[in-house]
């Protein structure tokens, strides 16, 4: 019993950090057509930069508790500044070209963001336990778990409403519906595209990006954070069908659910799980599990 | 019609370099070495990249080539050079033969997804496999000749460049057969074609595991000039990426530009890490960049242009 309740609260929190994610790359995905490899950039950014103030922070005498406000700054802040470089710099010019194409430039971006990180925040792994120690621990039906991984479910459930919330309740939400609907009809309804893709892009891009931060305490900060992020919510985007955020949730939901189940019980399958669903995903439904209904257009 | 003169390029080439590296000492002999045997692999994403389609997980079939190799050597004892080089390409052609029925139906986004999955389920199984040598990978030994072992890299080296000749003239003569035209039409308009009475799937299905077993061929010369094997230096998706660098650095204007592109990015990744050895990822994702905005037809674009000038 003990261990069902293991599996499930490892799979629970595995899921809600890789939804945060793979949300910000849905929403990218669907409103602009593009795949976002540097994605896994946002997310390595988010988690040094708030392993790097908390730990700052805390060496200067700050009460812990201020470590989660430097978390969602941390985000906000990586998500703007490189949200906005990258769309305004790079993607705007690319807008008319193929989208295989501007998925490789992506990953030309990808792989400077990396070095970027290399030199700012050097080669050493960072550790910002203090957010994580600070919560403690709580017994749950016979095991322990700390309290600051059950509080990442819980980000992933207000990012989620929020989501659901943005799109189906606020003028916002319509405006985009408008957009993935048919982009130049909206142009033609007097909608300023170009500024709905960079909102877009800039918060997909504080997602990823606090997806990171908010895992940086649990993990130690090392390089390659990013790479192996990406694929993962790859898959998950994949699985849930591209560009949908309630896909993202339930494609988040069966990945990290199975790879929780096949680290405790076959650990050799951890990664083959993760991909042979992907696969398996995509040659009997290619559009994912949860595809968001194309419209017919004559 | 223009008379095609490739072959003719591919021989002159292949032999001034065989001479040249001859007499070059061992650093540049490798270098030679590690960007022939890569380039097959791109010679296999030039047909793909002619037929519009954009594969990111290239890496299994490269990756399948080089542990077929390296169990061939750990476990059969295999150390022919050729027997090697043909064990990886029938292993990831036979491969690519299967999965191509189910891979002749995608296109665009989706291609490039499903390669990506397939390669990322061979690297979760490689690197969670102890006999499969996890994370460190193999040593392979010495490749033979003919059953001798040479003392130098140098005859190795003129079996890679004669391999890389005999595929980049195969490669051009397909090309230029009926099914091998069909390529760009296909990217063009895949509707035309059927009309004219052509299978699109069947032409796809047959580049795809032409580019297989290239890559395959590809990642067992590779596994041999390198003297080992490791899952995130052959099969990780990040080697996808960089093997689809190199092809839209040389550009899909012929199937010599594979080899000029190859040599270029193993001399720029040196020199880069030679220099400036945290910075290399950002040469290389920078160079990228500025090839996809300003030069779209690559490296082979502007020596086109030059031969044409003079």
């Amino acid at each position: 019993m003990e261990t069902v309740l293991t599996i499930f609260l490892d799979g629970l929190q595995f899921s809600s950090y890789l939804f945060i994610v793979s949300a910000g790359l849905t929403i990218i995905f669907g409103v602009m057509k593009i795949l976002n490899v540097a994605h896994g950039s946002f997310y390595a950014w988010g988690a040094y930069t708030s392993a790097f103030f908390i730990g700052k922070f805390s060496d200067m005498g700050v009460p812990d508790v201020f470590g989660f406000f430097i978390i969602i700054a941390a985000a906000i802040v990586v998500g703007v500044v490189l949200g906005f470089i990258i769309e305004q710099g790079i993607l705007r010019h690319m807008y008319r070209q193929d989208g295989i194409l501007i998925v490789l430039a992506t990953f030309g971006l990808f792989l400077i963001l990396e070095d970027v990180i290399l030199i700012a925040f050097g080669t050493d792994p960072y550790f910002a336990y203090h957010p994580m120690a600070l919560l403690g621990s709580v017994e749950l039906g016979g095991i322990t778990r700390d309290i600051y991984g059950l509080t990442l479910i819980g980000v992933a459930a207000i990012v989620a409403t929020g989501c659901w919330f943005t799109l189906n309740k606020t003028k916002w939400g319509a405006i985009l519906k408008a957009v993935i609907f048919d982009r130049e009809m909206g142009i033609s309804m007097g909608i300023n595209v170009p500024l709905v893709y960079t909102m877009t892009f800039i918060a997909g891009a504080i997602l990823g990006g606090l997806g990171g931060a908010y895992i940086a305490p649990t993990v130690s900060v090392s390089p390659g954070l990013g790479t192996e992020v990406i694929v993962l919510s790859f898959a998950v985007v994949v699985v849930g069908g591209m560009g949908s955020v309630a896909g993202a949730a339930i494609g988040s939901l069966i990945i990290g659910l199975l790879r929780a189940l096949a680290v405790h019980e076959l650990p050799q399958a951890e990664l083959f799980v993760v991909f042979a669903v992907m696969a398996i995903v995509l040659v009997f439904r290619p559009e994912g599990l949860f595809a968001p209904v194309k419209p017919r257009k004559i | 019609m223009l008379r095609d003169n490739t072959s003719k390029f591919v021989v002159a080439g292949g032999l001034a370099i065989i001479c040249f590296g001859i007499m070059a000492p061992s650093w540049i002999v490798n270098q030679l070495m590690f960007g022939f045997s890569r380039a097959l692999a791109i010679l296999g994403l030039l047909i793909l990249w002619r037929t519009g389609l954009v594969s990111f997980g290239h890496a299994f079939y490269f990756g399948l080539g080089a542990y077929t190799v390296a169990i061939l050597d750990i476990e059969l004892g295999v150390t022919d050079v050729f027997l090697r080089f043909i064990g990886g390409a029938v292993i990831a052609g036979t491969a690519g033969f299967l999965i191509g029925f189910v891979m002749r139906n995608y296109r665009d986004i989706f291609f490039a997804m499903l390669n990506t999955a397939i390669s990322m389920v061979l690297y979760g199984i490689v690197v969670k496999t102890e006999l499969l040598g996890s994370t460190d990978g193999f040593v392979i030994s010495i490749p033979t000749i003919f059953g001798v072992i040479p003392e130098t890299r140098h005859p190795l080296f003129v079996v890679i460049i004669l391999i890389a000749m005999c595929s980049a003239i195969l490669v051009n003569f397909y090309l230029k057969t009926t099914v091998g035209k069909l390529t760009t039409p296909i990217r063009d308009n895949e509707l035309r074609v059927e009309y004219l009475g052509f299978s699109v799937a069947y032409v796809i299905h047959l580049n795809y595991t032409i580019s297989a077993v290239l890559g395959g061929g590809a990642g067992a010369l590779m596994a041999m000039s390198l003297g080992q094997v490791d899952p995130d230096s052959m099969i990780n998706w990040t080697v996808s990426g960089e093997l689809l660098f190199i092809t839209i650095l040389s550009g899909p204007g012929s199937v010599i530009a594979p080899f000029i592109g190859s040599l270029v990015f193993e001399i720029l990744r040196t020199y880069a890490f030679e220099f400036a050895p945290h910075l290399w990822r950002m040469i290389v994702g920078a160079t990228f960049l500025t090839i996809i905005f300003f030069l779209p037809g690559g490296i082979w674009s502007v020596i086109a242009r030059l031969g044409r000038r003079s």
